[in-house]
């Protein structure tokens, strides 16, 4: 063929037109196909010339779900991993919703899978079909005499790749029910030989993640923050920064919460932002320090709750735990944690010709900066676009109720003509120093137990800064005052104990609160394990048989539970440590998932602990891609240790202490040795794997410095209690 | 000013000034942006470029000390030899997770392969300790260190 590269556009223009089929959703959720892309937003696209590319509505922060969701389409579809791309769905709450969200198209609590497994499959079943039933019309054949494999349809002494019949299958209906493959026909769902689609990309600098987005003239904005929160802008004097090179200019942003810095280069904005001085009103400011607010919480576990979370008869519980032979009682404290996402936060925002606003974005959860933008920007909601892009890590940090950084973005765009695309670059300090946080949390636990060492009563309160309260959120996550997320994992845990008591009190907010990675679950899961831990060690019962009596019930949540616990104590060898070594087991059920863990260690708090292994059971339904799980729980332990170790946010009089990685270390490579995780085979719809490997890890690390230090650490980070590590 | 810079093996003039880290140079005029910004202050690893073979951080090192220096990125590294071997243990071995470090972590553990063939654990731990991985692939980067060293061996 003749290519004339001056006529690039015109054939741009004519592949255009060759044949796709496309089947996603009508919606009113009924399953529908397509010849016309922009007829519909699908799940599938195929090409006549044969290319599958799975249409991801969930963003990629390293979870798998472009991996995950494109196995599903695979698997129905007969094809291998090589024969199918993936490419991230555009904003659209109606089509592209998290099914467990309702009508909110985004990402969190784990649910990436769960809600996408019979959607994606019934697509790809779908496109199947189709493609099968225009094959057998084609060639006169009887459809069941056709079969489907590696892109091929065979049969009726006949072969062809699927591409041939993708026009005539796009005029046919969609199947309303396709027929989905039985578990036993799976070659793709749970194969653990399946490869990420990413790692190629991700290896040698071609993956592209918001921040490598440069749009033709854009501009670099950075935003000057106050040092306290709520404090505001007033003024800005850029004379300062007039003489550097790239310099644009320097405005308050409308809502005065910053002052943005344009640039012609990010460097040129970074000095700049220093250069700068800006008037601060502060006269709302937070002036709060860290101290005060722990022991505000501390205070508040004193008192009577206010709520009665499982409407407990307390003085019933009390008066069993004050008549037992042992009485274990312990107060916890939680600090704030940043999430620290190794890309700092960013986004770009560009007007198109038609007056629509377009944003590029690892973009967490899109219909919350999608209103956003179209409410700011004055345009209805169908003129915003939104890009999702890679993004480099999130754990929650992407997905914020304000929409954060987005609204930031496009605060600094109403300052120009929006002639030119900006993007809005976050720094390291500014991510650490932003005041979204895992709030700050306390428990106090009093657990009675008689003589045979049976927990005759447990009285559980909980004090700290909620999540979802003041948030869209609120509605649905917000019952009789109660925020789920603060009592998450200890009122609804599978631990059968009788005579339990559970009290919350919200205390005022510091700084913005947010979902980090695994949630309440992050300071619920250590103390309910750590209790158990000391429970267990004060009548003297091996800590697995005695969290195992409070699971023997029949009810799956019991049986799931137990079975994880029991795998990862077997597989690590559990009570026969070797010389020199001592272990700690914690086991959580989180977002639906089941995870054990024993963390074993060598060393003592006062000279110094060594993690040497970290032995992981995790049932999480049917395992979808088997390495992908590996892999999530590998690095959802380490966000688990690490932050427990040694971090934590302070402040002082209401600004934040610290600023970089120095000050806020992330876990290293030498911190642990190894991790090995054993997945426990089950035909139960897929749960969650992003964020259940948190929760254990820390509990079953601390309840091993125990075992080998007598040091109970009940107030994080460890390193605060005398507790060293090497 | 114009300064002239050698980056992966091609000569290239840059007007920036002499101050300005070679990482928003590469970034931000050269427009590669396998390379990445992660804190600016050296404790990240996520910058991490070669320095006439030597891996630095490219946020810590300033463009008027480099000129005429050989310069190579992310890239690169797939007409390396380690690079090559490192980035297919990566694939096989799916050590990434948001891939956000993974263009540091290969550079660094490409310097290491160079100096240290095949290296002990603790020696990994040792060198790899500055390149932070915020998802903890860490055991991957291990041992995807590992094996590249047996690709290059074979
Ligand atoms: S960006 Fe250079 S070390 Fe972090
Ligand atoms: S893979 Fe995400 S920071 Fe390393």
């Amino acid at each position: 063929m003749n290519v004339n590269t001056s006529r690039r556009g015109f054939l741009k223009g004519a592949a255009a037109t060759g044949a796709v089929l496309v089947v996603g959703l009508r919606p009113d959720g009924a399953l529908a196909a397509s010849g016309n892309p922009t007829m519909l937003t699908p799940f599938v696209q195929i090409g006549s010339d044969g290319s599958v590319t799975a249409i991801i509505k969930h963003f990629e922060m390293g979870q798998g779900p472009a991996t995950g969701l494109s196995t599903l389409i695979a698997e129905e579809m007969g094809l291998s991993m090589d024969q199918i791309g993936y490419d991230f769905a555009p904003s659209n709450p109606q089509i592209y919703n998290n099914t467990l969200f309702g009508p909110m198209q985004g990402t969190g609590g784990s649910t990436a899978m769960a809600n996408s497994y019979l959607q994606y499959r019934q697509a790809g079943a779908a496109a199947r079909d189709m493609l099968l039933q225009a094959a057998a019309q084609a060639w006169g054949a009887d459809v069941s005499d056709l079969s489907f494999a590696d892109g091929m349809i065979s049969g009726a002494g006949k072969s062809a790749p699927l591409g041939d019949f993708v026009e005539a299958a796009a005029a046919l209906e969609a199947p309303a029910e396709p027929r989905l493959k039985d578990p036993s026909e799976f070659r793709l769902i749970g194969n653990p030989d399946v490869r990420r689609l990413d790692s190629a990309a991700k290896g040698n600098g071609t993956a592209m993640f918001a921040m490598d987005i440069q749009r033709p003239n854009q501009m670099i904005a950075m935003i000057a923050r106050p040092e306290q929160q709520r404090a505001t802008a007033v003024s800005v004097d850029a004379s300062g920064a007039e003489g550097i090179k790239g310099f644009i200019s320097a405005g308050v942003l409308p809502n005065k919460a910053g002052v943005a810095v344009f640039a012609e280069s990010t460097w040129a904005a970074m000095q700049a932002r220093n250069a700068i001085s800006v008037e601060w009103d502060t006269s709302n400011a937070e002036t709060r320090s860290s101290d005060q607010i722990e022991a505000e919480i501390r205070a508040a576990l004193e008192a009577e709750p206010t709520y009665n979370v499982n409407d407990a008869d307390v003085m019933a519980v009390r008066a069993a735990i004050d008549g037992a032979d042992t009485v274990v009682e312990e107060t916890f404290y939680f600090p704030l944690l940043a999430h620290a996402p190794m890309e700092p936060l960013n986004c770009t925002i560009e007007q198109t010709e038609d007056g629509g606003i377009l944003m590029h974005d690892g973009c967490q959860i899109p219909t919350l900066p999608h209103g956003a933008l179209a409410e700011i920007f004055g345009v209805p909601f169908e003129k915003v676009q939104i890009r999702t892009v890679l993004a480099g890590g999130s754990f929650g940090r992407r997905a914020t109720p304000q929409a954060d950084y987005q609204v930031e973005a496009a605060m600094a765009f109403t300052l120009t003509d929006r002639s030119r695309p900006v993007h809005l670059v976050w720094s390291r300090e500014d991510d650490l120093r932003s005041g979204y946080y895992r709030p700050a949390f306390g428990h106090k636990v009093r657990v009675g137990l008689d003589g045979s060492g049976n927990i005759v009563g447990w009285e559980h309160r909980v004090a700290g800064q909620s999540i979802m309260k003041g948030t869209p959120f609120e509605a649905f996550a917000v019952q009789n005052g109660i925020d789920h997320s603060s009592v998450e994992g200890t009122v609804d845990s599978p631990y059968q104990i009788p005579m339990a008591s559970f009290g919350l009190t919200d205390t005022e907010k510091a700084t913005s609160t947010l979902w980090w990675r695994a949630v309440g679950h992050t300071h619920t899961a250590y103390v309910m394990e750590v209790m158990m831990d000391m429970a267990a060690v004060a009548v003297g019962i091996d800590p697995v048989d005695f969290r195992l009596s409070y699971l023997n019930g029949d009810g799956p949540d019991q049986q799931r539970k137990a079975a994880v616990l029991q795998l990862a104590a077997e597989k690590a060898n559990w009570g026969n440590a070797p010389a020199g070594r001592s272990q700690g087991i914690a086991v959580h059920k989180s977002f639906n998932s089941y995870v054990a863990e024993v963390v074993e260690i060598s060393g003592t708090a006062e000279d110094g602990i060594k993690i040497e292994k970290v032995t992981c059971a995790v049932d999480c339904g049917v395992a979808v891609n088997p390495d992908v799980i590996k892999a999530q729980m590998e690095g959802a332990i380490g966000y688990g240790i690490g932050h427990n170790m040694r971090d934590k946010i302070t402040l002082t009089e209401g600004v934040v202490d610290q600023f970089n990685f120095p000050d806020y270390e992330p876990l290293r490579i030498s911190d642990i040795q190894e991790i090995e995780v054993h997945i426990v085979p089950s035909a139960e719809p897929p749960t969650g794997v992003g964020e259940p490997g948190t929760p254990p890890a820390a509990p079953a690390l601390a309840n091993a410095i125990a075992a080998a230090s007598n040091l109970r650490i009940a107030t994080l980070p460890m390193n605060d209690n005398g507790a060293s590590f090497v | 000013m114009s300064i002239s810079l050698k980056v992966n093996g091609k000569t290239q003039e840059v007007d920036a000034d002499p101050g300005t880290p070679l990482l928003w140079v590469i970034r931000d005029d050269l427009k590669m942006t396998g390379t990445k910004f992660g804190c600016g202050v050296a404790s990240c690893g996520a910058c991490t470029v070669h320095l006439n073979g030597e891996p630095v951080r490219a946020c810590q090192t300033y463009i008027d000390d480099v000129e005429g220096a050989e310069i190579t990125t992310i890239e690169a590294m797939s007409e390396d030899k380690i690079g090559a071997a490192l980035q297919q243990a990566w694939v096989e071995l799916d050590v990434v997770q948001c891939g956000y470090c993974q263009s540091g972590q290969i550079m660094s553990a490409a310097g290491l392969l160079r100096e240290n063939p095949t290296p002990s654990a603790t020696e990994i731990d040792d060198y790899m300790y500055g390149n932070a991985c915020r998802c903890a692939t860490y055991q991957r980067i291990r041992a995807g260190i590992q094996r590249a060293a047996e690709i290059l061996e074979a």
